[in-house]
């Protein structure tokens, strides 16, 4: 466990770092809100693409910074909880850091590039989001938020699916190196 | 401390945020706040992003909505449009039914309107094969009561007369065949004359002496002198006048349209048709004239007519019709002036 936390301080210097144009970043979290937001205007079938956890998780495999990814993770998870009407803010906040520190560690240890990995990486991660957010739930709030059921995995299953169609369109904001 | 914290500073700082948003969680729920001032800073980031989305999102709603109505209108334009189709077709179909309805209720107000002339209702079913000959067939035969010589009219005027007679159905010669003569004077001269079929579509007036003033309009009424149609029915109106030797060309316009017949009316005698000052629209009886003021004409059989007048006082000309068949003036015989051309031509 340590060897892992460790692993993500510096990247591997065989795995790709890979940099993107000034704002990019701020952009695409804030766009990944704002159609969360948005979506939810219409039904509960704008829950089977969580787009802050997938841009997360994206941002944090691609740079591969522990730092970056983290602050990105729990920014994103704060403005999530702030846009919502009864959350106290740090619910989507922590799992969203913990989510975002995660992969930026993965991202510097294996490739993330290939959609077979991206669809596991985002599969994992989802449960492990979700298992942050139930667990903090329950301690915290005292919510009996169930940690999986069938529909998280469905649900899991479809973010994967989103996410390898989504971080290719992503690529394409890279910089050039 | 510091060596550590700066040697695991990722895990650190992990903790560190963790641990921060676990006290605000905390201080959230010890305290019931709202931590608004996040919520608003976030509110206020988010808002103008959120509606750009719903215009844009909106815009591309409305957009599909369109389309989609736009392809509903096409589908429910074609469906109104076989829609008018079929009730322009039953609106047709109405129409006619309506001025068929309007046709016999004409008939039946004619036919009530001289309930004193027997007379039968007939529907034509067919016309002449020969087109030199103006004859038309109609349902009503023998077993009718239908004979020869009777006479054939419409609520409009006169039409022709019957020549032959099957059981079931009955041939009509109609005025304007070149076979046909009817005896016919002016409405307001009472001069005299012969109706006389030339082929054409419409008959001429023969036996007029020029001395006689014609004008384009002049109502022709039956005079009663054939013995087929009694005194008084219409015939028609002058259409054209011209001098000739030794009598005037007048050219008849047919009241009746004989070229557009469907219903008639057989007269069973040769009841005078009186006129009813309440016997329907326009004209008396339909179409019929008033009877002028003046005494009736006095009846002169024509000078080939081999029977004379005691048939014609006689009510029910069916008893008189084989007789009075003789009475009726062929091609021939109505070529030349009648014995009582004296009387032709002068006022009564």
């Amino acid at each position: 466990m340590s060897y892992a936390f460790n692993s993500g301080i510096q990247s591997d210097a065989n795995v790709e770092v890979h940099k993107y144009y000034g704002g990019v970043v701020t952009v695409v979290a804030l766009l990944a809100i704002i159609i969360q937001a948005f979506l939810h205007r219409y039904g509960r079938w704008a829950e089977f693409a969580d787009l802050p956890l997938l841009v997360t998780i994206y941002f944090g495999v691609s740079k591969r910074n522990p730092v970056s990814g983290m602050m990105l993770g729990a920014l994103i998870g704060i403005a999530q909880d702030a846009l919502s009407h009864d959350n106290p803010i740090g619910l989507y906040g922590i799992a969203k850091t913990i989510v975002g520190y995660v992969a930026s560690s993965v991202g510097a240890r294996i490739d993330t590039e290939h959609p077979v990995s991206r669809f596991a990486l985002v599969f994992l991660l989802y449960h492990l989001h979700q298992f942050v957010y139930a667990g903090t739930e329950r301690v915290l709030l005292n919510r009996p938020t169930p940690f999986f059921s069938l529909h998280l995995f469905v649900v899991s299953l479809v973010s994967a699916a989103i996410a390898v169609v989504l971080f290719s369109f992503l690529d394409r904001l890279r910089r050039q190196s | 401390m510091p060596e550590v914290l700066s040697r695991h500073r990722p895990l650190a700082l992990l903790a560190a945020l963790v641990v921060g948003q676990v006290l605000l969680l905390a201080f959230q729920i010890k305290r019931n706040s709202n931590v608004r001032l996040i919520r608003y800073w976030a509110a206020e980031i988010v808002t103008p992003g959120e509606k750009g989305a719903s215009w844009t999102f909106g815009g591309i709603g409305r957009l599909w909505s369109s389309y989609i109505g736009l392809h509903r209108t096409y589908a429910e334009n074609q469906r109104l449009r076989q829609e008018v189709g079929q009730l322009e077709l039953r609106n047709q179909e109405l129409e006619s039914q309506a001025a068929e309805a309007q046709r016999l209720r004409a008939l039946l107000d004619f036919r009530d309107a001289h309930r004193e002339a027997p007379m039968i209702a007939a529907q034509v079913i067919g016309g002449s094969a020969d087109p030199s000959t103006h004859t038309l067939f109609i349902n009503r035969g023998a077993r009718s009561g239908i004979r020869r010589n009777q006479a054939v009219i419409t609520p409009n005027g006169i039409v022709g007369k019957i020549v032959e007679v099957s059981p079931a159905s009955s041939q009509v010669l109609l005025i304007n065949d070149r076979d046909s003569g009817v005896g016919a004077l002016f409405a307001d001269t009472r001069a005299q004359g012969i109706i006389k079929g030339t082929g054409d579509p419409d008959p001429v007036m023969a036996y007029v002496v020029n001395e006689e003033k014609v004008h384009p309009g002049e109502v022709i009424l039956t005079s009663g002198e054939d013995r087929i149609f009694p005194k008084g029915l219409l015939i028609g109106t002058v259409a054209s006048v011209k001098p000739g030797y030794p009598f005037q060309a007048i050219q008849v316009q047919t009241a009746a349209r004989l070229d557009r017949l469907e219903d008639v009316f057989v007269l069973l005698s040769e009841h005078e048709l009186t006129p009813k000052a309440d016997g329907g629209s326009g004209d008396v009886a339909m179409g019929l004239p008033p009877m002028p003021a003046t005494a009736p004409i006095p009846f002169s059989a024509p000078a080939t007519s081999a029977t004379a007048s005691p048939e014609k006082s006689a009510p029910a000309a069916q008893t008189s019709s084989a007789a009075s068949a003789k009475a009726v003036p062929s091609s021939a015989a109505a070529a030349k002036p009648p014995a009582s051309v004296p009387s032709v031509g002068k006022r009564p």
